[in-house]
């Protein structure tokens, strides 16, 4: 097996299906938006509220992606073909979430450095902001993936994801936003990053196993 | 001992043996509740802070362990089922997942009853509380999932994958909780027992909490029977039961 | 390319049964084939064929009975057993995005790379020369149908599951189907396929697998 030609075929992929890789991120910019339209445009209260907002909206961003994680190929056959290979499916299942947070997950921590001047988040510590969505996007990509593997063969699967995940991403989403919150107000942040960086190499060991069994039992029938 | 597990692992054989156990354990559970309340709402002193609205803990509280006690049997259940490919392992976590989530309902609405009278308000993110709410999620999505699959063996599978992902995270959700709670100093409630409590008042309280798990039985081995008899109706032995030739 | 020929190849079923919902496909089904020789499943539409060859895979599970590779049950070598077979079902496996080539590049590395020069002729096989550098959701149906094969002549499996080859293909590509076969047959090679039109597989033996009508 060849990994690093797999991963070239999964980046082609998404290249050229580049418009519908852009809508997570064109959702969170949205929903970022909409915020200062609810709540107001009081610089002192946006800043308040500035990491919890940007969080849940990545959350929110990085779910809406996994949808589309499996379901092409699941539509088209290639992922009977992934099933019948003589790879480990859970390798397989890893490169893929690992491809697919590249490409959806990463323009989200780039972005939520704009979004944070948007909400007048402080610039000093926007370093942290985006460390902790770098460390819990990738938990979420996992996270996600589990459901998306559980749901690929069902017809409302985008229904069903949000509610199996949601619930799940509930830690990911203290940690992140509490780094975030600690950070602006100048308390240390080490012990959220360092949790988050925790749920990270456990959602890298652990998830394969599950999204792997998920997808077998999805193509059963 | 191997041989008495793959005996009650046989669907007919378990199916007779829970029709049997299943009304004695009823009877325990009634007359356990009974016991129970009698002691918690007549023989325990009322506290000399919160006088009788204190009294709900006794509903409160093994609603509250029943929740978490059921979603470790469900997950158990699912491993065993994954595992051992045994049938009957998917069918208890079936038919407990409906009842957990009941319990969990249950202990959120008597929180919230009783944080009226402690607080003025009938919800406070407090730590316990709102794991009871994610936990209340949880078993809404394995729900969702399991009635998903057209093939019911599929759901089963999958809501088992689900429900372990699911117990990996349990404490994981806890724990954060609960370092959130503290970040942003909420008020916090003394549920359970303290160190300085009477026996009067906790004995009440495990009594319930025994009175709870009887029943819990009793009503999982009557809806396994109904599970049994639904998932084996292509075999001989539930034909011949149902007088079918 | 292909196999070996090797009389010591053997899948068999035991006992096999199949349920679908409330609907039994097949019981007591039993089989045992060899190198060198093609299993035909037969019936109507709904009859369960799919399923069978999914269940015949590893995909799909059964409810009773087994299958069996060189006498050993599925679940103990799956890896192995999974090296040893190439499926082509219902859906191409074939990415729309990618290219005829680049389809058949990816799907090697999921083995191990194969040399572009028998991606070539693979390509050249089933007539896809042309067409070979198009993205594929340009492509017709049966072009499409044709990149499959070639995935298929690619692998170096021993053991081929095809359901329903010929759809989507014209008199043309019927006619490579039943060439592609054979060779593979030849080189002793099995083949199981489920198909409503009979291929001409002679002289090679075809076993026969009739599933019953729908109740």
């Amino acid at each position: 097996m060849n990994s690093a030609a797999l991963v070239r075929r999964d980046l082609r992929l998404a290249y050229r299906r580049r418009g519908e890789l852009a809508t997570p991120v064109v959702f969170f910019i949205i929903v970022t938006a909409l915020f200062p339209l609810a709540l107001g445009s009081e610089p002192q209260l946006l800043r308040r509220l500035a990491p919890g907002v940007i969080w849940v909206a990545a959350l929110l961003a990085s779910l809406i992606g996994q949808d589309s994680l499996f379901k092409n190929d699941y539509e088209d056959g290639s992922l009977e073909q992934m099933l019948l290979s003589p790879a480990a499916l859970e390798w397989l299942t890893l490169l893929r979430v690992l491809t697919h947070w590249l490409v959806t997950g990463l323009p989200l921590v780039i972005l939520s450095l704009l979004m944070g001047l948007l909400l007048n988040y402080p610039l000093d510590s926007l370093d942290v902001l985006a460390g902790s969505l770098l460390l819990g996007t990738p938990v979420l990509s996992f996270l996600g993936a589990v459901g998306a593997a559980l749901t690929v063969s069902l017809r409302r699967s985008g229904m069903l994801l949000p509610i199996l995940v949601l619930p799940l991403t509930v830690p990911v989403l203290i940690f992140g936003a509490a780094a975030a919150e600690r950070a602006m107000q100048g308390e240390p942040v080490a012990a959220p990053l360092y949790f988050l960086a925790a749920m990270l190499v456990l959602a890298v060991t652990l998830a394969p196993f599950a999204i792997a069994g998920g997808l077998r039992v999805s193509l059963e029938s | 001992m191997f041989v008495w597990f793959h005996k009650l692992a046989s669907p007919p054989y378990f199916y007779r043996l829970a029709g049997r156990l299943a009304p004695w354990l009823a009877w325990a559970s009634l007359i356990v509740i009974l016991a129970g309340l009698y002691g918690g709402l007549w023989l325990a002193p009322p506290d000399y802070q919160q006088g009788d609205g204190f009294r709900i803990i006794y509903v409160h509280v093994p609603s509250a362990w029943m929740s978490l006690f059921i979603y470790v049997v469900m997950a158990l259940a699912a491993a065993i089922g994954l595992i051992w490919r045994m049938k009957l392992a998917h069918a208890v976590s079936a038919a407990a997942a409906p009842l957990g989530a009941a319990f969990t309902f249950l202990a959120l609405v008597t929180g919230s009853l009783w944080g009226k009278p402690m607080w003025g308000t009938y919800w406070v993110w407090d730590a316990r509380l709102t794991s009871e709410l994610v936990l209340l999620f949880l078993y809404f999505g394995y729900l969702a999932l399991h009635r998903a699959f057209e093939d019911q063996r599929s759901g089963d599978r999958a809501g088992a994958i689900l429900a372990l992902v699911g117990i990996v995270n349990v404490p994981i959700i806890h724990y954060s909780v609960k370092w959130w709670n503290t970040l942003h100093q909420g008020p916090t409630v003394f549920f359970g027992a303290r160190a300085d409590i009477a026996p009067s008042m906790y004995i009440p309280l495990f009594i319930m909490i025994i009175g709870f798990m009887l029943y819990f039985a009793a009503f999982v081995l009557k809806r396994l029977q109904v599970e049994i008899l639904s998932r084996e109706r292509h075999t001989a032995w539930v034909q011949e039961l149902a007088g079918k030739p | 390319m292909t196999a070996q020929p090797s009389p010591a190849l053997t899948l068999a079923a035991r006992g096999l049964a199949v349920w679908r919902g409330d609907r039994c496909l097949c019981r007591d089904l039993a089989f045992e084939l060899h190198g060198g020789q093609a299993l035909h499943l037969q019936g109507p539409n709904g009859a369960g064929k799919t399923s069978l060859i999914r269940v015949l895979t590893g995909l799909g599970r059964c409810d009773a009975g087994e299958v069996l590779w060189q006498g050993e049950p599925l679940r103990r070598n799956s890896a192995g057993y999974r090296a040893a077979l190439a499926y082509l079902g219902h859906n191409n496996g074939v990415k729309l995005g990618l290219s005829p080539r680049e389809n058949l590049a990816a799907a090697g590395a999921l083995m191990d790379t194969p040399a572009s020069a028998d991606i070539d002729k693979a390509l050249a096989e089933v007539g896809l020369s042309e067409s070979a550098d198009l993205l594929c959701g340009a492509l017709s149906m049966g072009q499409r149908r044709r990149t499959a094969l070639a995935r298929l002549q690619l692998s170096r499996a021993v053991l081929w599951f095809l359901d329903e080859p010929l759809a989507s293909l014209d008199v043309a590509g019927a006619a490579l189907v039943n060439r592609i076969l054979k060779t593979h047959l030849a080189a002793g090679g099995m083949v199981v396929f489920a198909t409503h039109q009979a291929l001409e597989l002679a002289p090679f033996p075809v076993l026969a697998v009739k599933l019953g009508t729908p109740a």
